[in-house]
């Protein structure tokens, strides 16, 4: 054995400490490195609008104006049409899954949500452009109108006037339920698939149907990997940008109606890179850019702080 | 006198039992568990059932409450009778029949709520009652169940966050706060230590008075000290039942005989 390998077994449990503390502190880095770098490569735009940016809806590269107003508001309400579509199905889907499927059914419909979750986002944006913003335009958002337009429901009506032409803020945020749809829907089902048969067993002892059981005990018991699939799949709605450029419309424009073209920061980040010629205008586009990692780094920051919450209020399993 | 109604434990007790079990055939699958089971259980009474790993215990216990049903592939043929009615027959409504027949698992499983929303979980799931009842109802259980004392100022807590023990006797308490005729109990000590289990013996003392108790048990000291009848398994086969007192001092069975001797199992 040579010297090293001496020296080596000898501090072996130093020198592993050491490195995960490296590989640990690596990630910190990366994470300290890429904000300062945005705030770098923005601090022309930052300079020049400072936090006014965020809500100036201002977007002229002739005149050398910038806000990120239309942008932020595209991302959250798209993110928000997602989020209202494919979470509440998820959760039935990965119910359906694990507590009233046949074995056969479930495995199979399993493995075809893990395939649609890995689907790249690019089929999602061209299936989104050719095959369903047409169907949006000629089928689905004519009745949307006909039924909850202005005529029929005052007020929220407003979201479902102007032309239907297929692409904008509502194809957005469907497409985008879409994908996150198959993510969200698996993991919840490995949630629910840990909560122990024998605590559910205990519910159905006391006499609850399946329905008691779940919503009382299974949910309960599984809320924190619930919370913690959906801010994933918030986090890649918010972030999503193929898909959802193809079909937004790619406007900065602030509409109260979801059939109008709109933009998300994602999504304006795709598109005008290749256009910022002047300085300003790209370090607006990075200061953009750093928006969005704030948004995401809060939420994440928010989804922990409330299920450190639900913790101690119920001890959750898991 | 030849009563042929005679019930299987004799007449050392009430001589209509609350649980009557004739022909009692189980299978998983293929693969076939218990094998014409027999056995009265006595109203107000602890019924011990022991036997080595494996013989069918718990399995037997479960058809009781027809939890197995939540398995697809699990099967019974026989009778189970409670207080003379057939639980399988169409009449009988499941959920009532699981709030009549409450079970105690072997791990507590307290559900991810309170202490008190625990207690109050089955109670709001049968009957519609005002807040303020609802409360003098958890009480009641808590106290049934020897908790009260220790919980009155937790009752906000995570049922989680209570010792084994007590969450053993928060699952007593959940139990007994809907008013069930008999407490399915298996092996409720096994994962508590013995201070713990003291008290929870204590409890099924004091609980027969109210409720008909059967309770599944490796402890041989403990099925002779808390039960009035025992009954042994042995691979899926009722081999011996009576009173507890004649199968520990004269066991008429010689595998019984072995078992409880600490010979096998
Ligand atoms: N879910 C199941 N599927 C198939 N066979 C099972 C299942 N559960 C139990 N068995 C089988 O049924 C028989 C009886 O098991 P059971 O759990 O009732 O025994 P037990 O007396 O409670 O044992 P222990 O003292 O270990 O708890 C065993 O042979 C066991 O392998
Ligand atoms: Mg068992």
């Amino acid at each position: 054995m040579t010297r090293f390998h001496e020296y080596l077994s000898e501090h072996f449990e130093t020198i592993f400490r050491w490195f995960t503390i490296l590989c640990a502190g690596t990630v910190l880095l990366i994470m300290a490195g890429m904000f300062i770098n945005l705030a770098w490569n923005a601090r022309l735009a930052i300079g020049e609008f400072g936090l006014g940016f965020l809500w100036s809806d201002a977007w002229d590269p002739a005149l050398n104006e910038y806000g990120a107003f239309s942008s932020i508001y595209g991302t959250l309400v798209s993110t928000l049409i997602a989020m209202a579509i494919a979470v509440p199905m998820s959760v039935v889907i990965a119910l359906f899954l694990v507590e009233l499927a046949h074995p056969t059914v479930s495995k199979v419909v399993g493995s075809a949500i893990e395939l649609l979750a890995a689907i790249p986002s690019i089929i999602y944006g061209m299936w989104g452009l050719f095959v369903f913003a047409p169907i949006m335009a000629e089928t689905v958002q004519p009745f949307l109108q006909e039924t909850l337009g202005l005529e029929k429901v005052p007020g929220l009506g407003r979201l479902f006037t102007g032309a239907p032409m297929g692409i904008g803020m509502l194809t957005a945020g469907l497409i985008l339920a879409l994908m996150i749809l198959p993510f969200i829907s698996a993991v919840m089902r490995d949630v629910f698939a840990m909560v122990p048969p024998v605590v559910k067993e205990s519910a159905y002892g006391m006499g609850s149907t399946t329905w008691e059981v779940t919503h009382k005990v299974t949910l309960r018991y599984g809320i924190q990997g619930i919370i913690g699939a959906c801010f994933l799949g918030l986090g890649r709605a918010l972030g999503e940008t193929m898909a959802v450029t193809f079909v937004i419309g790619n406007a900065h424009r602030i509409s109260p109606s979801l059939y109008d073209a709109g933009n998300s920061i994602a999504s304006t980040l795709a598109n005008e890179f290749a256009e910022a010629s002047e300085p300003i205008y790209l370090h607006s586009l990075i200061y953009l850019g750093l928006v969005l990692l704030v948004m995401t780094f809060f939420i994440q920051l928010a989804a922990q702080w409330w299920v450190a919450r639900l913790k101690k209020s119920m001890g959750a399993g898991l | 006198m030849s009563d042929v109604k005679l019930p299987l434990y004799g007449e050392m007790a009430d001589p209509t039992p609350k649980i009557s079990v004739r022909g009692l055939d189980f299978f998983y699958g293929d693969h076939q568990a218990l094998f014409s089971n027999d056995i009265d259980i006595a109203p107000n009474r602890v019924t011990a059932v022991i036997g080595p790993s494996g013989c069918g215990k718990s399995t037997h216990l479960r058809v009781y409450n027809r939890i197995f049903e939540l398995y697809r592939e699990q099967r019974v043929k026989g009778a189970v009778l409670l207080n003379g009615e057939n639980i399988f027959a169409p009449t009988v409504k499941l959920l009532d029949l699981r709030r009549r027949v409450g079970m105690i698992f072997q791990k507590p499983t307290p559900f991810p709520m309170s202490v008190f929303e625990n207690v109050a979980y089955g109670i709001r799931l049968h009957y519609a009652v005002s807040k303020s009842e609802l409360d003098g109802r958890v009480e009641e259980a808590l106290k049934g169940a020897a908790l009260w004392e220790e919980v009155r100022d937790l009752l906000n807590r995570p049922g989680t966050a209570l010792s084994g023990g007590q969450q053993q006797r928060l699952c007593i308490a959940r139990a007994i706060a809907v008013e069930p005729e008999v407490l399915l109990m298996d092996e409720p000590t096994s994962a508590i230590d013995p201070i713990a289990t003291a008290k929870i013996e204590e409890l099924v003392e004091g609980l027969k008075g109210k409720y008909t108790i059967v309770i599944v048990t490796h402890n041989m000291q403990q099925a002779a000290r808390i039960s009035d009848f025992t009954a042994f398994f042995f691979k899926g086969y009722i081999i011996e039942f009576g009173a507890t007192k004649q199968i520990f001092t004269n066991p008429h069975n010689k595998k019984t005989e072995e078992y409880i001797t600490g010979r096998f199992g």
